[in-house]
């Protein structure tokens, strides 16, 4: 029943998406497609942190892994859907080797392994540099479709594959092994008593949470045309998780919610810095700098008002809107 | 969970919904003769990426300001065939994820006309192919990269400095003639940007001429083992082909491991008041430092192009200093006015490559603009500098060479002197 259900909204969020990307222009359409690539790292991240209790501050370096696969395998072979099977497979074997070593670890150290793997993993396309061509970065060349403009195309790609992610983590999460997660998340002992294999849960929990990301990560590169480590630093980590944490943990709508503030904030302080006529000076100093406090502030703002997120605030005034209907 | 996932749908469609209802109209007017987007009868747009902030700020934020000023100085003389030119300057902090980004903002949602001057070699090459696509006028990149000059992959895309093989093998001819039988070495960074600078010094000096080759990233601040083996070496000459903060990160470094060989600096890292004000208080580590230019000298006030760019400078762009940074600006914003001078009164992205590509352009630099159909390189030369009691000056001829294995020869050709208005025509 639950499947049926999933089916027929991601239908009807494929139609919607066709329709939406005809109309809208190229930009919103780029804009569009990136939110949809953050939001496959966003909705993997928050099933392992919302549901699993495992943090995990390396996700930024699992989309990393994702791109330059899609990178390779775009400028090797070039069958785009191939490319991102292959991106995504490829973070699926390193989410499953940091998630046998994340399974032992808890808390500090948990986010220590992974902070290790957010530095590392850049870290390695400076240091192979023969190979990943250093900050430089890979380009990754592929042919447009020439029936359509290619942000549309690219827009309907990205869009596609978040749909399938959602449809599929949608499912997972009510599932036995959905159930599962939460058992291990909220107490171990326990769950172990009601026959729960409490490691093989994490490492499973991790893997899925890395194939998702490596997929959003292929997306990136596929939608910049290149891969380079800057766009993979341990920044695009922390803003992972203060996205899902301001979405909503464990939430799919909640992750919805993340990706869509990834690509609106930045956008937002764009036309802030815009609208002020700062002196040279103090406009240098808020360029980079304006984007990360108001990500912060607005951590704090949603925190404040609605602790869990800001689709829980969304649930609380649909409830009320619902409740005072039934009064009348 | 059904519940869940039908809001996270509710939620994808009134974002997307947003997104439609924010992006609003703007067609296009096609003009029937060519592509027109971004010039109307009074304004011209064109965009930039520049490193405001980030680890090629120190310098490299003071050249969009500058071209600017000179910009602003053409419109307050009425612009070009009736058109103001608005320059939109954006910051990607040197980081090529960021660029893709800045780039496309500028070319799908402002429409610019053009894209200007966009600084830095690992940051341009990953929007080469974007542009391209959208058939975007690539003008005067602020990079020596050969990846600029290839008419027939990038038919768009315009290089404005001396490619750095040329400048490689100017700097190569140099220690040739005056340091034989010394140690050089070779530090720089690691992309096209170092990559041909060594491919200039190997063609002069041979693979076996080069003793040590050291590399670094941007994003490393640390520059130490680079050096110490560069010291282990016994290197005497060292050539640098690094961005002002990391010549000024190599030179302090060397200083503090008390190592101190000739230093040989590709022209992008090598303004002097950039440099000193990088090293403070060790300003004095530069003295003996070599150098290439080809623009007029910020110091030298009896080249009337350095004149009149001071008088433009001081009034439209007054506070900041006037160095080489600031003479870049504004020579690539007096190219870009000839170029839309040639490009005549229907401006248009085909008519002004067509302009491009016809050449002839003289101006500021001491060496040849190399502009035709089949060549889209640049400056074609360069001339060494020193710096000698805080004041770094020109010495010696004018070079041009190719980036193969053509000979290093003298430039002869004569420059013309600056138009009395300040503006070509």
């Amino acid at each position: 029943m639950t499947l049926q259900k999933h089916l027929i909204f991601t239908a009807l969020g494929g139609i919607f998406l066709f329709a939406v990307t005809q109309q809208l222009e190229p930009f919103r359409n780029y804009q569009l497609a990136t939110m949809a690539a953050y939001l496959c790292a966003t909705a993997g991240l928050t099933i392992l942190t919302g549901l699993n209790g495992q943090i995990s501050l390396g996700h930024g370096a699992l989309m990393a892994v994702g791109a330059y696969t899609m990178a390779f395998a775009q400028n090797g072979i070039g069958n785009l859907y191939l490319s991102l099977l292959l991106a995504m497979l490829a973070t699926t074997a390193v989410g499953a080797i940091i998630g046998v070593a994340a399974a032992r670890l808890r808390g500090p150290y948990l986010a220590g392994l992974t902070l290790a793997v957010a530095l590392a993993i850049p870290a390695f396309t400076v240091t192979f540099d023969g190979l990943f061509n250093s900050e430089q970065g890979l380009p990754v060349s592929f042919t447009p479709p020439e029936t359509l403009p290619i942000e549309t195309w690219q827009a309907l790609t990205a869009g596609g594959s978040a749909l399938l992610v959602m449809f599929l983590l949608a499912n997972v999460v009510s599932s036995r092994f959905g159930r599962a997660m939460r058992a291990v998340r909220d107490n171990e002992v326990a769950a172990r008593l009601a026959g729960i294999h409490v490691a093989r849960t994490q490492v499973l929990s991790f893997v899925i949470s890395a194939a998702p990301a490596g997929l959003g990560g292929a997306l990136l590169a596929f939608l910049a045309q290149n891969v380079s480590p800057g766009a993979f630093s341990l920044t695009l980590s922390l803003y992972l998780l203060l996205a899902i944490v301001i979405g909503g943990l464990g939430n799919l709508a909640g992750a919805v919610w993340g990706a869509f503030l990834l690509v609106a904030l930045p956008d937002l302080t764009n036309s802030l810095t815009e609208g002020i006529t700062a002196s040279p000076e103090l406009a240098r100093k808020l360029d980079g700098n304006l984007a990360l406090a108001i990500f912060g502030l607005t951590l704090i703002v949603v925190m404040l008002v609605a602790p869990g997120g800001l689709q829980s605030l969304v649930q609380r005034i649909s409830h009320r809107i619902r409740k005072g209907r039934n009064h009348v | 969970m059904y519940r869940t996932f039908r809001r996270g749908m509710i939620i994808i469609a009134a974002s997307a919904l947003l997104a439609a209802c924010s992006s609003g109209g703007g067609g296009q007017p096609a003009a029937p003769k060519g592509d027109s987007t971004g010039v109307t009868a009074t304004e011209i747009l064109v965009g930039t990426h520049q490193p405001l902030t980030g680890p090629a700020a120190a310098g490299y934020s003071e050249i969009s300001p500058a071209t600017k000023a000179y910009f602003d100085f053409v419109n307050a003389a009425g612009g070009i065939n009736g058109r103001k030119i608005t320059y939109k300057v954006m910051d990607d902090g040197y980081n090529p994820a960021n660029t893709q980004t800045v780039v496309r903002q500028l070319v799908l949602q402002d429409k610019v006309f053009a894209i200007l001057n966009g600084l830095g070699t690992p940051t341009h090459t990953n929007v080469l192919d974007f542009l391209k696509t959208n058939k975007v006028p690539d003008l005067f990149v602020a990079s020596g990269s050969r990846s600029w000059d290839q008419p027939q992959k990038y038919p768009h895309t315009f290089a404005y400095n001396p490619d750095y093989t040329v400048e490689g093998k100017i700097l190569a001819n140099h220690i040739k003639e005056n340091f034989a039988g010394k140690k050089v070495c070779y530090m720089g960074q690691d992309d096209d940007f170092g990559r041909d600078e060594l491919a200039g010094l190997e063609k002069v000096l041979g693979a076996s001429g080069i003793v040590e080759r050291q590399k670094y990233v941007t994003s490393n601040p640390d520059v130490g083992p680079q050096i110490g083996a560069l010291k282990t070496a016994a290197c005497e000459v060292v050539v640098l082909a690094t961005v002002p903060g990391f010549t000024a990160l190599s030179i302090g470094t060397a200083a503090r491991l008390a190592f101190k060989p000739q230093w040989v600096v590709s022209n992008v890292g090598s303004d002097y008041p950039t440099l000193a004000k990088q090293l403070g208080a060790n300003k004095g580590l530069l003295e003996g430092m070599l150098a290439v230019s080809y623009l007029p000298s910020p110091i030298d006030m009896s080249d009337p192009w350095t004149a009149m760019f001071k008088k433009i400078h001081d009034q439209y762009n007054g506070k900041a200093p006037f160095n080489g940074n600031a003479i870049y600006g504004l020579s690539v914003g007096y190219l870009f006015v000839q170029a839309l001078v040639a490009a005549g009164k229907d401006l248009t992205r085909e008519g002004i490559i067509a302009a491009i590509e016809k050449g002839g352009f003289k101006g500021p630099g001491i060496a040849p603009l190399r502009y035709a159909k089949d060549d889209h390189s640049g400056y074609g030369g360069q001339r060494m500098t020193k710096i000698s009691a805080d004041v770094q000056s020109y010495f010696g001829k004018v070079f041009e060479t190719d980036s193969e294995g053509g000979p290093v020869i003298e430039f002869t050709g004569e420059r013309p002197a600056p138009p009395t208005s300040s503006i070509p025509s």
